[in-house]
């Protein structure tokens, strides 16, 4: 049987969370098709025809899936269920809003954020903020499962799939799209970024954020925040890094005071290399930290940027 | 209109979890356990709405073990109306929540059902959508903002990117992100009012749902730990710690 992969994308580029996800998809074993919906997306299909291991693209184009909501994409997705064995999402916001519906639609339980394919039918996946990993084998039916992008590596661009139009399927009526807004920044993504520096409550407001800004433009890193941060107004809810914000696996994580709660280290305890900045020595970010700089931030962050600055960045 | 809630019981968010040794699961005996935090700030929009006098009434319904009339107890004195407790000791899987919430919600027929975006304990974040699917109804996921219009909702969503709005048809399922509201705390009068609030006892048999976990659970392990690294008191060494690593 195929496995289907659905494409994240903005109709113009191809995420790399699909590109991982596809990644996941290959270790089952099966044939990959990945499904492409959006209106004007033709770029984005032919880059997902590039990717290693794909035979088929699969492209909805039409207005309805201009912006895509969670209604209307469950419905196509269930239009084509039938010819596949394994359906794919990652485990973004878009991905974690539609697959559950399509999930329940076909009856199967779905398994979210897989962390590994053990074999064709049994994945590990984190619960508990990821301080214990399950390991789960599916049951007969169709599996419907969501990949967490960071635990796997992008599919590389040597592939030439087929591309073939479907049509788009019926829109259930029930809820529209209104508007969005979205953050705008000239860095990285914070979940493909190389290098992220977050801030904490430590910062004290969001004027302070300024600080991990240059730093960050020195790094070509993107900035995340904690949970405390967020809440307090200094970032925008997009900057969450943690179990229920975005999960990272950077090249280095800069944690800049940030104290180390389980639910921020969730987000990004699998980083390869984690640096802390904090005053307080006993701060359990030092517990799970590969450096930790005990120095007030406010003076140490400026200081880096300098440094920074010698050293050629 | 009527609200409906669903509450879990899980380990407290403050608890550090243990994987038991024979990696059955998560050891859970003498652990103190909270309503899911994302419930919590479910109860307390639904709560909120009967106060503006937009919600006629508001239930809670729990799906677990007896003690989870705790955690219906716990919806209570926040302010909900009534209770119904689905009392089943094994685990349950999301979409035989969604399965039992459904039937419930047939019986009920609720305006708007308001989950959490996901249990911290077995983070799927399903089982709004899977109930929203099974209901045919639309939903709105990770909700930021609430705002009720004449039959429908504009709610605002938290996504990667940033915020979306959404316009849903009622009836609808909604799922609360961390900041839609802050939940408040009990006071005592409304805990002792709250032990006189009604809880209904019933059994996912009553509502023709087959709990039996469609997934094994083949083992439950420890996650690859990390060990503390070297601490350094100025930038210069930092940077230098960070250069040997190779990340700079």
């Amino acid at each position: 049987m195929v496995s289907l992969v659905i494409a994240e994308h903005d109709n113009k580029t191809l995420k790399d969370a699909t590109a991982k996800t596809v990644a996941a998809a290959v270790q089952l074993g099966a044939p990959v098709h990945v499904l492409v919906a959006g209106q004007g997306c033709g770029a984005v299909a032919d880059a997902a025809a590039k990717l290693t291991g794909v035979e088929k693209v699969l492209v909805a184009d039409d207005l309805l899936y201009a912006k895509p909501i969670a209604e209307t994409m469950a419905t196509l997705i269930l239009s084509l269920a039938d010819k596949y064995d394994t359906i794919l999402a990652p485990a973004t916001t878009s991905g974690k809003n539609y697959l559950p519906r399509v999930a329940a639609e076909l009856d199967v339980p779905q398994i979210s954020e897989i962390l590994k394919v053990v074999s064709a039918d049994t994945f590990e996946r984190p619960i508990y903020a990821g301080n214990a990993i399950q390991t789960v084998q599916a049951g007969a039916g169709k599996k419907v499962i969501t990949v967490r992008t960071t635990a796997f590596k992008p599919a590389e661009v040597t592939g030439s799939a087929t591309i073939e139009a479907v049509a788009a399927a019926t829109d259930p009526g029930t809820s529209k799209f209104v508007s969005e807004a979205l953050s705008k920044s000239e860095r990285p993504e914070l979940t493909s970024a190389k290098i992220v520096i977050s801030g904490g409550r430590g910062l004290q407001s969001g004027e302070n954020f300024k600080m991990l800004e240059k730093v960050a433009d020195k790094l070509h890193a993107a900035v995340g925040a904690s949970r405390a941060a967020v809440d307090a107004g200094f970032v925008p809810n997009d900057y969450q890094v943690g179990q229920t914000g975005k999960v990272v696996a950077p090249d280095l994580y800069i944690a800049v005071g940030i104290s180390g709660a389980i639910q921020h280290l969730a987000g990004m305890k699998d980083s390869k290399v984690i640096a802390a900045i904090n005053k307080d020595e006993e701060a359990p970010i030092f517990q799970i930290a590969d450096v930790g700089l005990v120095a007030d931030l406010f003076r140490a962050v400026p200081e880096m940027e300098e440094e920074l600055s010698k050293l050629g960045y | 209109m009527k609200v409906l809630v669903p509450v879990k019981r899980v380990i407290d968010y403050n608890v550090k979890v243990r994987v038991k040794a024979d990696q059955s699961g998560v050891d859970l005996a003498n652990v103190k356990m909270s309503m899911n935090p994302f419930d919590e700030i479910g109860v307390e929009e639904a709560v909120r709405l009967k106060e503006r006098g937009k919600a006629s009434e508001v239930i809670a319904v729990s799906i677990g073990p007896a003690q989870a009339s705790e955690t219906i107890r716990t919806a209570l004195a926040m302010g909900a109306d009534r209770g119904i407790l689905v009392k089943t000791d094994g685990e349950v899987e999301p979409l035989a929540v969604a399965k039992i919430l459904k039937a419930i919600c047939d019986a009920e027929k609720p305006d708007l059902v308001i989950t959490g975006k996901q249990a911290i304990d077995d983070d799927s974040n399903q089982t709004g959508q899977m109930l929203a699917a099974l209901l045919g109804w639309p939903q709105a996921t990770f909700a930021h903002k609430l705002e009720l219009g004449d039959g429908k909702a504009n709610i605002e969503r938290e996504i990667d990117g940033g915020l979306q709005i959404v316009e849903v048809k009622l009836p609808a399922v909604m799922t609360t992100d961390l900041r839609l509201n802050e939940p408040r705390y009990a006071s005592l009068p409304n805990i002792m009012k709250a032990k006189k609030k009604p809880i209904d006892e019933k059994t996912p048999a009553d509502y023709g749902v087959d709990t039996t976990p469609r997934l094994k659970v083949l083992k439950v392990s420890e996650p690859p730990k990390r060990q503390a690294g070297a601490k350094v008191k100025t930038v210069a060494e930092f940077l230098g710690k960070l250069k040997e690593a190779g990340v700079l």
